[in-house]
This record gives structure tokens, sequence and C-alpha cells, in this order.
């Protein structure tokens, strides 16, 4: 039984990984390919984490590192974005809609 | 008081330091225990410079409401972002938004800069010099006065709240 939920719980975060890489490959610009990695996967990562949580969690130990994991992807994924889109900003990538003017 | 100020000058980052060292090592051993508390104290005291100003958190009570509501957001719209994803007949309509920041706190620009990048369908990209615009990028936007009215009322409001500015 709980093997079941482990597989679910990892197949579930498998496809959403993929969603998320298959979102960076076909969007026609940067800035709309940044959406991807940043987001569909937190949710894939998240749940192969629940996945390792409940699998750890009938063993003997019991390991809080998945919490971590989480919050680290968390504070990290959206400074990585910021940076990159700055960047991409700053060179002026072309993107598909019009950029915003600069404010410097 | 003043001295413990000091000496202890972000608590909330101490402790928070103090439970990850401790989360790290997977123990509650004593050796760990007095020198993770070390560690917690040490840092925030070393870096006390790069700090702009102190953290303080008003509603407590709200800012676990508020994380309890982004986790929530984030699974129910990264299922909505899939779906944008995966289906080849749907045009997007990307666009840059320009959000009118309410607050020019530090820290509550950058977990609202933060919560707005992990929810689907926005990124944060910028704030300007004098921290009154944040520039986001939607990637399916139909109406931008109604972005920013849901992102204000949602998390703006909220993260003014809990740190009272």
């Amino acid at each position: 039984m709980i093997e079941i939920i482990i597989s679910v719980f990892i197949i579930f975060g498998g496809i959403f990984t993929l969603i998320g890489s298959i979102g960076l490959a076909r969007r026609p610009d940067f800035y709309t390919r940044l959406h991807g990695p940043t987001k569909a996967t937190t949710l894939g990562v998240g749940g192969l984490l629940v996945a390792s949580m409940i699998y750890f969690g009938t063993q003997e130990t019991i390991s809080m590192h998945e919490l971590l994991v989480t919050m680290f992807l968390f504070m990290t994924a959206p400074v990585s974005c910021h940076l990159m889109a700055k960047a991409a900003l700053h060179l002026r990538v072309r993107s598909e809609v019009d950029l915003p003017k600069s404010d410097k | 008081m003043n001295v413990l100020k000091r000496l202890v000058p972000h608590p909330i980052f101490s402790l928070l330091l103090w439970i990850v060292w401790l989360l790290l090592n997977n123990t509650i051993a004593m050796g760990h225990v007095v020198l993770g508390a070390v560690v917690a104290l040490i840092l925030p005291w070393a870096t006390a410079k790069f700090w702009a100003d102190r953290l303080h958190v008003h509603k407590p009570g709200l800012a676990l409401r508020f994380l309890l509501l982004v986790l929530w957001d984030i699974t129910v719209a990264n299922i909505q972002v899939a779906k944008l994803i995966m289906n080849p007949m749907r045009k997007l309509r990307p666009a840059f938004i320009e959000y009118p920041l309410d607050t020019d706190h530090d820290f509550a620009v950058t977990v609202l800069a933060a919560t707005i990048s992990l929810t689907p369908g926005t990124v944060s990209i910028d704030v300007n010099s004098d921290r009154s615009v944040l520039l986001i990028h939607g990637l399916d936007i139909e109406d931008e006065a109604a972005t920013i009215a849901e992102i204000k009322n949602r998390y703006e409001k909220p993260i003014r709240e809990i740190f009272g500015c």
C-alpha cells in the first residue's frame, strides 16, 4: 500500500518536471521560457520530496532533509530567476512582446 | 536589554539558523545543539553590517496563514500553467506589467517579489531605483489591471500587515 502511494507521488513529480522542461523547450522567447523551470518544477520537486519523506518515514530513522531542500528551493528559485530576467532585460534580449522602457 | 540587542541583533534569524543546523545534521545530540547555537549567534552578528534593518514580524499568526496560502496557490497555479503549456492550440498572451508598490520596506518587497516568482504565471524581474514599481513578466495575461489588483489584495496586503509597513 505504502509503495503505491510513494509511486503515485514519484510519477506526479516526474510528470510536472517533464511538463516544466517541455515548456522550457517550446516557448518562443527567453522571458516566457523562464516560467517553466521556476514554476512547474517546484511542484515536480515537491512531489518527489513528499515521496522521499513518506519512504524514509516508514524506515526506522526519520529524515528532515526534505524540508530543508524545499526551503532552499523556495529561497533560491526566485533569486536565480530574477537575476537571469534582469540580465536579459539589461541586454535587451528579444521578446515576443514589447520590452518595457528602461528606467536607467 | 541594549547589550542583549547588540549581541543578538536578529533573534528570528538566529533561531532559524539554529533549526536549519539541527535539521541539516539530523540530530539533537548535545554537541550539535551547542555548536549550532554558536553558529546561529555568530553569523548574524558577523553579517550585521549587511542588514538594512531589524526584522519585525508583527503578526506571526498571519504569517503562517500567508505561508499556507502561498503553498496552496503554488500547487493550484502549477496545474493551471501545466495545462497552458501542454495545450498546443492555446495562444499565450505574455506581457510585461508595471506593478505599483505600496511599500519600500526592503524585506517586504523581497518577500513579495519571491512570492510573485513562485506563484506560476508571473515572475518578478526588476524593482526600479526608488522602489515604487516592480516589473513583472506574465505568461498569459488577460487583463493587466485585474492581475495587479489580485496581487495587491492576495499578497501585498497581508505582507504589509505582517511586517507592519
